[in-house]
């Protein structure tokens, strides 16, 4: 990539938007997973009684947060890729087309 | 049985990940629809090695299957790397001892993927072309990058690939009733075969065609437990609590998570690990842009994350139709094989002799799958890092660098079968351990840094990354693991089984400093170039298009 075109990106302002967020999305979404994970690990760590708590019969609570876990990561890979395949590659190509590269 | 229960708890990740099966075994007798079907799968498989070879001509063909995998099919086989005989095997059969833990494992092994969907997948598929040190040294001085991102990647693979063949040989030896030695070399043979004629095409399609199989196989023991049950969890964990036994106490964490440090330590390994492993980036260079490379995570993380919510039934469906029975007990009452069999015992409960044969071959095809996957990332770290970058600077013709990458992996297949055999009564439980520390202290942060942090320079990649290299073998021999276990001292000089949390910590710190404090011209110059290469990993301009064919 010749300077002339790291220019003419660096200050389009729709490349300035994409950076900014798509990195604040995946940053927030990151987080997110690790707090949901840090915390399971947590729980079992500090205070694993309340995953064995009966729900009523057999079953514990930590089944249903265990498996909502699971769940959850693939479908928090889902919402990243619906916004990151749609928005943020729609904003791309955009950037690309302008900057004659697509 | 607290000593098994200890001694399954130290082997944990490791079991997991690679061996399937511990110490001794029984060999069994000769399992006749298990070898018919595993012939069908060699047999379609070489079809498919045929196949690809004539469709692999270019470097790139070899390395990345021409980068024209879809990122449903890529998910597939990243799923099909990721899921190994031992995740299978391991995590039904620790369920099936102690229940709740083993989802907790299944867990751990999860959620690196969103992770390393967020932060890596797309940029590594805008920077690389055919291996990590590709994006590790984008923008650096490539001899000392490459040089030590090779060794790194050389050294993950051949400690995973001795877990895989001792895990493979016993495996074997339990289902088929073959000789431990003739079933390594059988495994060898064919990965090797697989690898230098049809590359990564073939090596995809091996991996695709294993995790159907293994999904669907799954799949259909998860079912016929649930219709055992009549749908519904709670008659079938009533069942299960009635007969284990540890009762109820199989319904709540159990002490496998036991103090913090070790379980985040344990978490961070899992998580950079496999964002730091060589087989699995590899992965995303075979797909055509950053819109496959994300679907790929998706996908991949669907299925494997269905595949572990499977294992979970599976297990406790093996407390209920195998424990008891006494088909399967040995005149101990114990279960036949040990825990990791329970799968595989439930398999022939639930599906009789055709279906335990069908398991039984999708394990071995599971085992050449990943031991495939292994061997093309190592022979691509030799062939195309340390061959054609460092000792060719770049010019290598491409041919020669196919046939060196080829050499490659009949070397490594050679070494394999060696040690695999070498390994046989040997403790191997700390080797994936192990391969994960490395790939989450040298490996990732190296990788992780040169795309996120501009003012990364060589010496401090090279010395960090040396530093997190060091600092996870070193704590690993000191541990409980080798020190205790293995070497046979009294007490561990470090004293947790997982090194990550502090290996990484020393990594990320040496980086830093050693980047910082380099004041030379040529770092000015890295750090400089960090735009370009901000602006292609966010755009994907100057990316590795598929090839048209």
């Amino acid at each position: 990539m010749d300077q002339a075109t790291i220019e003419k990106i660096r200050n389009n302002p729709k490349y300035q938007k994409l950076v900014k967020e798509r990195s604040s999305f995946a940053w927030k979404l990151t987080i997110t997973m690790l707090v949901v994970y840090y915390a399971f690990i947590l729980v079992i760590a500090f205070s694993p009684a309340t995953l064995g708590a009966s729900m009523g019969g057999i079953t514990t609570v930590g089944i249903p947060v265990g498996l909502a876990i699971i769940v959850f990561s693939f479908a928090i890979t889902g919402v990243y890729v619906k916004r990151a395949n749609g928005e943020f590659d729609k904003l791309t190509q955009e950037i690309k087309e302008e900057a004659g590269k697509a | 049985m607290g000593k098994i229960l200890l001694a399954l708890l130290a082997l944990a990740p490791a079991l997991m990940a690679a061996g399937a099966i511990e110490g001794e075994v029984q060999k069994q007798s000769l399992n006749v629809a298990a070898i018919v079907m595993f012939f069908i799968f060699v047999a379609a498989t070489l079809g498919i090695t045929y196949w690809s070879a004539r469709r692999t001509k270019t470097a790139k063909d070899f390395y990345t299957a021409g980068g024209g995998i879809t990122g449903f099919q890529n998910g597939l086989a990243i799923a099909g790397d990721y899921m190994s005989a031992a995740s299978f095997l391991g995590i039904s059969g620790l369920v099936y001892l102690k229940g709740y833990d083993g989802l907790i494992y299944s867990i751990g092994f999860l959620v690196g993927w969103p992770v390393i969907l967020f932060m890596v997948a797309e940029r590594l598929r805008n920077l690389g072309k055919f291996t990590f040190a590709d994006v590790a040294s984008y923008r650096l001085r490539q001899t000392p990058i490459r040089t030590l991102a090779a060794f790194g990647s050389i050294a993950t693979v051949i400690l995973y690939l001795i877990a895989q063949m001792v895990g493979a040989g016993k495996l074997i030896q339990l289902l088929f009733g073959m000789e431990y030695e003739f079933a390594v070399i059988i495994v060898g043979v064919l990965m090797i075969i697989y690898v230098t004629f049809g590359g990564m095409l073939a090596t995809t399609w091996v991996q695709i065609i294993k995790a159907i199989l293994l999904l669907s196989g799954a799949t259909f023991m998860a079912f016929m437990v649930m219709v055992m049950s009549g749908f519904s969890l709670e008659t079938l964990f009533t069942h299960a609590t009635q007969i284990h036994p540890k009762g109820l106490e199989i319904m709540a964490p159990g002490g496998l998570v036991s103090d913090p440090i070790s379980a985040i330590s344990l978490g961070i390994a899992l998580m950079f690990g496999t964002a730091g492993l060589p087989h699995i980036l590899m992965r995303f260079f075979t797909v055509a842009d950053a819109k496959e490379a994300r679907k790929s995570v998706f996908y991949a993380t669907g299925f494997i994350g269905y595949f572990y919510l499977l294992t979970f039934i599976i297990g406790f469906g093996a407390i209920v139709l195998v424990s008891q029975n006494p088909q399967y007990l040995d005149a101990a009452q114990k279960i036949l094989g040990g825990n990791n069999m329970a799968a595989i015992h439930l398999s022939h409960a639930v599906g009789g002799d055709l279906f335990l044969g069908f398991i039984s071959a999708v394990a071995f095809a599971t085992i050449l799958a990943v031991v495939s996957g292994l061997t093309l990332a190592g022979a691509s770290a030799i062939s195309h890092d340390l061959y054609a970058s460092v000792l060719q600077k770049g010019n290598a013709d491409q041919q020669k660098e196919i046939k060196v990458s080829k050499y490659a992996t009949v070397a490594l297949g050679i070494i394999a079968i060696i040690l695999g055999i070498m390994f046989e009564k040997q403790n191997i439980a700390f080797m994936v351990g192990l391969a994960f520390a490395i790939a989450a202290s040298a490996n990732f942060p190296i990788l992780f840094l040169s795309m996120f942090w501009k003012n990364l320079t060589t010496r401090g990649a090279v010395i960090g990354g040396s530093l997190g290299l060091a600092t996870a073998v070193l704590l690993v021999i000191l541990g409980p693991i080798v020190w205790v276990d293995i070497l046979g001292n009294a007490q561990a000089i470090f004293p947790y089984k997982y090194p990550a949390l502090f290996s990484v910590i020393i990594a990320f710190v040496g980086i830093w400093f050693f980047s910082i404090t380099d004041k030379s011209g040529d770092a000015e110059k890295e750090k400089e170039a960090y735009e370009a290469q901000f602006i292609r990993s966010q755009t994907g301009i100057g990316a590795e298009g598929a090839s048209a064919h």
